[in-house]
């Protein structure tokens, strides 16, 4: 079999939409959304079970009122500034999008954070802090209430509101385009990548 | 846009293409990898049936998961998940032919220990790993970034990344570091003062005379933590410190080799007339040790500072985060950190688990004792720095103070191994994050400093001042360090 360099990166992801979850905080870590010790698998198979697993159970382990246990079945999380920070782990992202998390308005991203996102097909678009937090206090208002993502357009439309948002222009051009795949990008590119290295005095010198 | 800083540089000599996307392709010269964040990525290559690209400019270790007991340490590990975490990687790195530091080579370690001391990173490269803290390999004047396991997918097949240029902002660092202060302290203060996102989009160059007068290993501390600012890489341009540390180390080239790398590590420092994004500066004279307060790393006060009220924040997101913080930290606004009871102290990590610290440390703990409440753990960062300080007798001094004297890892960094937080534990720690349930439970509360206020607050069982077990210490802890002693 020849190599396959491009495994599902190819799919145009132009919108996303379905119901929401507010997840209020600034400066929410990954060591958070996904804690250290749940990273023991050599998979991500499991990871949505583990997602927020502390903040979302009480002292007895019992699931308490967490957001996540209380708007199940949603698909686009609203998080404020900051959203990500820290550790570099893509459990967090792979979590949040097995939990069932297609698409992200935030007031702002940590970098890994969002490249992890691009990475695996989910737009993470920013909107300032009253757009966000008026979206949070919404779906609270309306659990049920469909919101839609449009990431070619960069609006977010929920109830009779459409927002302007901002889509960071890689992800946009990777998403829209379905180029999100990097390994196929970059894979077709290895003749390049030897001329690169070839100017590199000590990868030469390592041979 | 930045202009002829070694960042361009860099960049340009890695740059293979721009993609579609925007993004530029960018040769990884080389990639460290460790158990928990590769299986995945190992996984998508074989189910793309694709091989790994470099393996020559790939090297691995274990760190999140390994047992720092020795007798924990036997195969298979007792932690099933642990040991096939292991095993993996040993499968992975043996298929692909990716040289492995395993428990039996001596050189074990976590990866950012690892790497500089054995002279794998050099100035002018790229480097990745599936860990924030890459951007410690920066200290030698290299791009390094923290990658998910996409990328590191990414990396494996292709040997690059995709990545976005960043900001270059320039961090002036002014002063002279008194007597108990250290790297720790300079990069704490750095995140203090530009926050824990500030550098989000940028990339810090650290410079000016209180980062040109550290040494290599104070360099690795301060570019570890650029990470927990916001600044996914950071770097020190290379100088004569440098190539000092470089020469003689295992993958160093010697000789003539040595004189002919080192005109290209010359040739991509920064220009004297170098473009920044933006330039900031930052005072550390008369610095004063920092400790956090808080559940970040930029909740943080030089120790002789009262812990701050949430309204002196002008801005609404850091006085809520300070009123969480006070909340789980359990303490008041106005008091001091000094007196803070400790349960637990932690002195290791990619941070601070390198030579220097555990002798800084073990100044302290020469003719003292570890509080008899107090569980303290030493943690060196590789098993070639456990060696090191073995042969100096350093191991004896901890030991015989009451510490635990353990083998490398990751350890209580973040508890992926036995070694963790219980209940509402309080850690004085030389780690580098302070988040809510970082240290293996959620009631648990950190509090980031130096190697050497670690064992200052082993000894008293509380939070303390170091410098009042050092000679020249201080005069009250009003922050008047005069003086400076080597």
């Amino acid at each position: 079999m020849a190599p396959d360099a491009n495994a599902g990166g190819d799919q145009h992801i132009t919108e996303v939409s379905g119901t929401g979850v507010p997840i209020p905080g600034d400066d929410v870590d990954t060591d958070q959304i996904l804690p250290a010790q749940f990273m023991k698998e050599v998979t991500f198979d499991n990871m949505a079970d583990y997602l927020f697993y502390d903040a979302r159970r009480d002292e007895d382990g019992e699931l308490n009122d967490h957001p996540l246990n209380r708007f199940d079945g949603a698909s686009i999380a609203v998080v404020n500034s900051n959203f990500g920070c820290g550790s570099s782990r893509e459990h967090a992202p792979q979590a949040m999008m097995r939990w069932g998390v297609d698409g992200i308005v935030g007031e702002s991203y940590a970098e890994i954070f969002r490249d992890n996102c691009k990475s695996l097909g989910i737009p993470a678009v920013t909107a300032d802090h009253e757009t966000v937090v008026a979206l949070q206090e919404w779906i609270e208002a309306n659990p049920d209430g469909h919101i839609d993502i449009d990431v070619e357009g960069e609006t977010v439309t929920y109830g009779d509101t459409v927002i302007d948002v901002e889509v960071d222009d890689a992800m946009r051009e990777a998403l829209v385009e379905g180029i999100w795949d990097t390994t196929a990008l970059m894979y077709s590119n290895r003749s390049k990548v030897d001329e690169t290295v070839a100017g590199l005095p000590y990868v030469e010198g390592d041979d | 846009m930045s202009e002829g800083t070694l960042y361009d540089k860099v960049w340009d000599r890695h740059k293979v293409t721009e993609l579609p996307n925007g993004q530029d392709q960018l040769f990884v010269g080389l990639h460290l990898v460790h158990e928990v964040t590769s299986p995945q990525a190992f996984g998508m290559l074989r189910e793309r049936d694709l091989d790994v690209a470099y393996p020559d400019r790939t090297f691995a270790t274990t760190d999140h998961i390994a047992p720092t007991e020795a007798d924990k340490r036997e195969r298979p590990l007792a932690d099933d998940q642990a040991e096939e975490m292991l095993s993996a990687l040993e499968r992975n790195v043996s298929d692909s032919g990716i040289t492995f530091f395993g428990f039996e080579s001596g050189k074990q370690g976590i990866t950012h220990v690892v790497a500089p001391e054995l002279g794998l990173s050099q100035p002018g490269m790229t480097v990745a790993c599936g860990d924030s803290h890459t951007a410690t390999h920066g200290a030698f004047g290299s791009i390094g970034v923290g990658i998910g396991t996409s990328q590191i997918r990414d990396v494996l097949a292709t040997g690059c990344i995709a990545a976005d240029k960043q900001k270059v902002r320039r961090v002036n660092v002014e002063g002279e570091l008194g007597e108990g202060v250290y790297a720790k302290d300079v990069i704490l203060k750095v995140i203090q003062d530009l926050g824990v996102d500030g550098g989000v989009g940028h990339v810090y160059e650290y410079g000016g005379p209180a980062i040109e007068a550290l040494d290599m290993e104070g360099r690795l501390a301060v570019c570890n933590m650029s990470i927990e600012g916001g600044a996914r890489a950071g770097y020190i341009n290379p100088d004569e410190t440098t190539y000092e540390y470089l020469k003689g180390r295992e993958y160093v080239p010697e000789g003539e080799a040595f004189e002919e790398r080192k005109t290209y590590w010359e040739s991509i420092s920064s220009d004297a007339d170098a473009e920044y994004d933006d330039v900031v500066t930052v005072d550390a004279d008369g610095l004063d040790p920092l400790v956090t307060w808080g559940i970040n790393p930029g909740q943080v006060i030089e120790i002789s500072e009262p812990v701050p009220h949430p309204d002196d924040f002008e801005a609404r997101t850091d006085r809520e985060a300070a009123e969480q913080a006070l909340d789980h930290m359990e303490i008041e606004a106005g008091q001091s950190m000094l007196g803070y009871d400790v349960d637990v102290a932690f002195l290791g990590t990619c941070t601070n688990g390198r030579l220097s610290d555990f002798r800084e440390a073990a100044r302290i703990l020469e003719n003292h004792d570890v509080d008899e409440d107090v569980r303290a753990l030493a943690v060196p960062g590789s098993e070639t720095v456990r060696a090191q300080c073995e042969a100096e007798g350093i191991d004896q001094t901890f030991i015989e103070a009451g510490f635990q004297w353990r083998r490398a890892g990751c350890s209580m960094c973040l508890a992926m191994n036995d070694d963790a937080l219980e209940g509402d534990e309080v850690c004085a720690s030389s780690s580098n994050r302070n988040f809510v349930g970082r240290q293996g439970s959620k009631e648990g509360r950190t509090v980031l400093m130096s190697p050497a206020m670690v064992a200052a607050a082993a000894v008293e069982g509380e939070v303390a001042d170091a410098r009042d077990y050092l000679d020249d210490g201080p005069t009250g802890g009003a922050g008047g360090v005069e003086e400076v002693a080597d």
